[in-house]
């Protein structure tokens, strides 16, 4: 029982994906504007034994960590020194927030011309994108520490680094486990745009090359592999977030 | 036994200031130079102690000589200063003048009206927070687990603190206060969230530990029975200043409903509401 309850959710997705290919076969659907599962599964073969797939993935998961790591470095690190110290905020928060108002993605072209396609142009996005969801949550967890925690371990004598490892650091985590999983998604989806546009390698440029000699299934492919990549992060972060919040009562026997 | 186990570790637990002194401030009042007492209470003298919020004055000039080991409960209505007075003695609020002894190395813990638990940290590492820095990894756990026996929370070490209802949370804060051996402790209403009979199997339980140990305790409460039945004496505080210093030499343990009860009951009502029944809410 408990087992079906499980698979319940995979009976809809499993009937859509009987039924498009139903359709193609029958065609219904031209191939030209959406290849059937079976082309799709055809065209992931022969990019696996090229070679093709692992390269550009490779690529693909290199930028999003290396830009995740550099922007998320950065915004936690703004997020604890604002959340810490009242002066840093003062400093520095206003500027942050005006710089956010700007959808990074907007920076596209300023970011080629400074770049060209180049390596940095994809890192710097995704970091930069990164950053803020980061930042402000790391920011309101540290911000939303409950007081009377923090007096009780001033009164029972730690030091500052004792507070802040004990108290502070794990009662900001469960913000920061939110601005991780807000991180992750908009680090994919910069890299999307970043790669479509401007790259000579990755997923993104293998969807555009594969657009130009009209390989539907090699589109729809590079579009399936991205959405993996996405829940595969979004997994790792949950299961990280269970592991560290096993004492929150929200994550008890998830 | 619990004793024994925790003189191993009160070596250690007492080399420093008390916890709540050692602040990286500095200390706003003067501490006595004198050695410690053998006694394991900690006498408390407090002279011409006064404390403004602003303009508001909440403590208004208060002399008090509190004996080493004994059990001094603090009563008074909402706002009169009874809190602040207890966190002015363990340097939780600096005060605006007066003085305030307590002797160097004293061991001071307060338990404050939350459980103010890690949500974090088991059990046994919520205890283990009122050790500070001392002992090592070897006797802090073993410790923290004695001091959990003796607050009937044997066993519990490894729970969430989100499992455990109301007194057991508070029970678990205790531990943590005492784990330490302190020589003064102070109760800031920790009772007062409790319902009735958790709170009366609360109140055996500060009285026993207080027997066992022999700290210096204050309470502050605002359940005038509770008062009675757990001190040696009654002051009440009204407008930042005593009102009533009441000794209570009932034999242990009190016996609510007594006649001598009811009468010392009566006088700090009376005192209490000005000599008229009912009145405000305490």
């Amino acid at each position: 029982m408990k087992r079906f309850r499980g698979l319940i959710g995979w009976i809809l997705p499993a009937t859509l994906l009987v039924g498009w290919e139903a359709l193609s076969r029958l065609g219904v659907i031209p191939a030209n504007i959406l290849p059937a599962p079976t082309a799709v599964a055809a065209a992931l073969w022969r990019v696996t034994v090229s070679g093709e797939l692992a390269r550009n993935m490779g690529v693909s998961a290199w930028r999003a960590g290396i830009g995740f790591l550099i922007g998320g470095a950065i915004g936690f690190a703004f997020g604890l020194a604002n959340g810490l110290s009242r002066f840093s905020e003062q400093f520095t928060d206003t500027t942050l927030q005006m710089v956010r108002n700007v959808p990074h993605l907007a920076l596209i072209p300023l970011v080629i011309l400074w770049f060209g396609i180049d390596e940095q142009a994809k890192l710097f996005l995704v970091a930069l994108g990164v950053f803020f969801p980061i930042y402000i949550n790391t920011l309101h967890g540290i911000r939303s520490v409950d007081p009377q925690l923090v007096e009780m371990g001033k009164t029972y004598g730690m030091s500052g680094a004792e507070l802040f490892s004990r108290v502070i650091l794990p009662g900001a985590l469960p913000s920061i486990f939110v601005g991780l999983r807000f991180g992750l998604g908009i680090m994919w989806l910069t890299l999307i745009v970043a790669e479509t546009i401007s790259a000579s390698s990755g997923i993104g440029y293998m969807a555009m090359q594969a657009r130009e000699f009209m390989m539907t299934d090699v589109v729809v492919l590079s579009i399936l592999i991205y959405a993996l990549l996405g829940k595969l992060a979004d997994t790792v972060a949950r299961v990280l977030e269970r592991r560290t919040l096993a004492w929150n009562p929200a994550f008890e026997g998830v | 036994m619990f004793a024994d186990a925790l003189a191993m570790i009160e070596t250690a637990a007492h080399l420093g200031p008390p916890a709540a002194l050692r602040r990286d401030k500095p200390i706003p009042f003067e501490v006595l130079q004198e050695a410690a007492p053998i006694a394991s209470g900690a006498s408390v003298a407090i002279s011409g102690l006064t404390k403004r919020f602003g303009e508001t004055p909440v403590i208004g000039g208060i002399d008090l000589e509190i004996a080493p080991g004994s059990f001094v409960a603090v009563v008074g209505k909402s706002g009169c200063g009874k809190s602040t007075l207890l966190r002015l003695l363990l340097g939780l609020e600096t005060p605006t003048s007066g003085r305030i002894d307590i002797p160097e190395g004293t061991t001071a813990r307060f338990v404050f009206q939350e459980p103010r638990l890690l949500p974090w940290a088991t059990v046994v590492d919520n205890v283990t927070v009122g050790l500070g820095r001392s002992g090592t990894r070897s006797t802090r756990r073993p410790a923290a687990a004695k001091a959990l026996a003796d607050v009937g929370l044997d066993g519990r070490g490894d729970a969430w603190p989100s499992v455990l209802s109301g007194g057991q949370k508070q029970r678990v804060a205790l531990a943590r206060a005492l784990v330490s051996r302190p020589r003064l402790l102070a109760l800031d209403e920790p009772l007062g969230a409790l319902d009735a009979l958790t709170r009366i199997s609360m109140q055996a339980l500060v009285e026993r530990v207080w027997r066992d140990q022999g700290f210096t305790a204050l309470l502050v409460t605002h359940d005038v029975s509770e008062a009675i039945a757990l001190a040696d004496r009654v002051i009440l505080i009204d407008g930042g200043r005593i009102a009533l210093d009441l000794p209570v030499d009932l034999p242990r343990p009190r016996r609510r409903g007594t006649p001598a009860f009811a009468a010392l009951e009566k006088r700090v009502l009376d005192a209490l509401f000005g000599g008229f029944e009912g009145g405000d809410a305490i």
